[in-house]
């Protein structure tokens, strides 16, 4: 209960810091809202230059897209502090005073910082799913709107699990890995479409070792009412989301590794 | 010659304290591999799915191309203006380059084009030896860099890829005079971006757009930066169509330095320091 407390408070601390500069925050949701819904551009030209692909419309992709965008934004408003570890905690030696507090550290560095500028890509996801139901005129029945949620549970863990690990790496490398971007925001990307239209071992991957497919591709096809072309069951589709959480687990696994291992930079 | 000095060792200076950040190129690089291959296999999925109904000028190996190329010069996508020039603002530094000796404009344009161009360089060497050799080694030659297909597209590439530096350097001293004048940048440069990554044709060639948009893409200034000299490259802009493509290229350069200088000139006259 302390735990969701405190949470409660850091959060509240950090909007209060952004909101000092309420022109910046709002220009940045804005930008970032832009920024991240030109893609789903990009895939109505496609589509409006050669129609159906695979059976696949523009509806289809914008609910994939919107779906994907709404994960990852609250995943990416939780976990700032792990995006920024490296660099602000373990290089300069702060994560010597993370340690020292009464608190367990990955709850401190979830309240690092809550980014109100991820608002801009979260209100793109819903815009973009909004675009997908009145585009494929998509019923909510009570179910699809908990495997939505659920779904998206999944991908917030899956994409807090990456993050973790990212933080995980900087143990060793002291900086933050830039290269783990290719993962977090290149996995938003790649599931911004089927895992059906990719080359076979690239959907594995995407399956199997960073299971982006699981939170992002098996449970929307239930919500759009379609079988998997690469022939998974029907049974098995909405219980996918659950290796977003097996993989958060493993992440924070690997993560209590490091930090029994951390030897401070610090003077 | 004398006159060009200054402006010349400010340019070599500022691109040889970019090559030394080579880690962030290889993260870089690695970023526009998976972007590239992204957009690779949508692409070929979508020209599968409708290769008759695709009324369009690009052929799948030419949007293929395209897209390594769009990859490969990413960095000299004007998206920021120079970091330090918005910091020297804040800091009042921007006194030092007002005493220089020579002509602000051109000294924060030169470094402006030796920003972009130590960027492009190392990253399109790394680019062209992945899509270009490796690809087609490992048997993916459908998915492959092509050359460009003669070589008169090749010099007027040339031509373009230059104009393209020139023209992206004026907007980008478009964005430095902006900070300059907003004292800060960032919000600026991220409501810009957006804009320049679609109208440049880095988020789709812009061929591939609906064809009633065509001639509008086409004389709009971003395509310079990015999509006339990749339309060179590939073969689908020739003859007087790639003409009119570097006429524009320059046209628009001309016009972004001339509000650039007239704007400067009045920025400049109530510049007050900031810092002590």
């Amino acid at each position: 209960m302390s735990a969701i407390l405190l949470l409660a408070r850091y959060f509240s601390a950090s909007v209060r810091g952004q909101m000092q500069y309420p022109g910046s925050a709002i220009t940045l949701g804005i930008a970032q809202f832009f920024a991240t819904i030109i893609d789903i551009l990009a895939a109505w030209a496609l589509f409006d230059r050669f129609g159906p692909v695979q059976g696949w419309t523009f509806g289809d992709i914008a609910l994939f897209f919107g779906m994907v965008s709404v994960s990852f934004a609250i995943a990416d408003f939780l976990s700032r502090g792990f995006d920024v570890f490296g660099t602000e905690f373990v290089r300069t030696g702060n994560f010597d005073r993370v340690l020292l507090r009464p608190r367990s550290a990955a709850l401190q560095l979830i309240g690092h910082e809550f980014r109100l500028s991820r608002i801009g890509r979260l209100a793109q996801g819903i815009v973009v799913i909004a675009l997908s139901t009145a585009a494929l005129s998509l019923e909510w029945p009570p179910e699809h709107v908990v495997l939505a949620a659920w779904t998206i549970a999944g991908g917030v863990a899956l994409f807090m699990g990456l993050m973790v690990l990212q933080a995980t790496l900087a143990f060793w490398t002291v900086e933050s890995l830039e290269v783990m971007n290719l993962l977090t925001y290149g996995g938003v990307q790649a599931a911004q479409f089927p895992l059906s239209i990719y080359a076979g071992w690239f959907r594995n991957f995407l399956i199997f070792v960073v299971p982006i497919g699981c939170v992002a591709y098996f449970p929307v096809l239930v919500l759009l009412g379609k079988s998997d072309p690469l022939g998974a069951p029907a049974w098995l589709l909405p219980l996918t989301p659950a290796a977003g959480f097996v993989f958060f687990g493993a992440a924070l696994l690997a993560w209590r590794f490091g930090v029994a291992k951390y030897t401070s930079t610090g003077s | 010659m004398t006159i060009a000095r200054p402006y010349a060792a400010a340019f070599a200076a500022r691109f040889m304290l970019l090559l030394q950040y080579r880690a962030a190129a290889l993260a870089g690089f690695a970023t526009q591999c998976w972007w590239g291959g992204i957009k690779v296999m949508v692409y070929a999925a979508f020209y599968a799915a409708a290769p008759a109904a695709a009324s369009t000028s690009l052929s799948l190996s030419q949007t293929i191309t395209y897209t390594w190329v769009a990859q490969a010069l990413f960095a000299l996508v004007p998206w920021t203006g120079d970091p330090e020039i918005g910091q020297a603002v804040r800091t009042g530094a921007v006194g030092y380059d007002r005493l220089r000796p020579v002509d602000t404009y051109g000294w924060w344009y030169a470094r402006a084009a030796a920003w972009m161009t130590a960027k492009v360089v190392p990253r399109a060497a790394l680019m062209l030896a992945f899509a270009g050799v490796l690809l087609p080694l490992i048997g993916l030659e459908t998915w492959s860099w092509r050359p460009p297909p003669d070589v008169a597209q090749a010099s007027l590439f040339a031509v373009s890829a230059v104009l393209l530096v020139a023209l992206s350097s004026a907007w980008v001293m478009l964005l430095n005079l902006a900070a300059v004048r907003f004292l800060d940048e960032r919000g600026v440069n991220a409501l810009t971006a957006s804009l320049i990554i679609v109208f440049s044709g880095n988020l789709l060639p812009l061929p591939l757009f609906p064809n009633w948009m065509q001639t509008f893409l086409f004389v709009q200034p971003f395509a310079g930066m990015l999509d006339i000299p990749v339309r060179i490259y590939s073969g689908d802009l020739v003859g007087e169509r790639a003409l009119a493509g570097l006429a524009l290229q320059a046209g628009w350069t001309g016009f972004f330095i001339l509000v650039g200088r007239i704007w400067m000139e009045r920025l400049m006259g109530r510049l007050q320091m900031q810092g002590g």
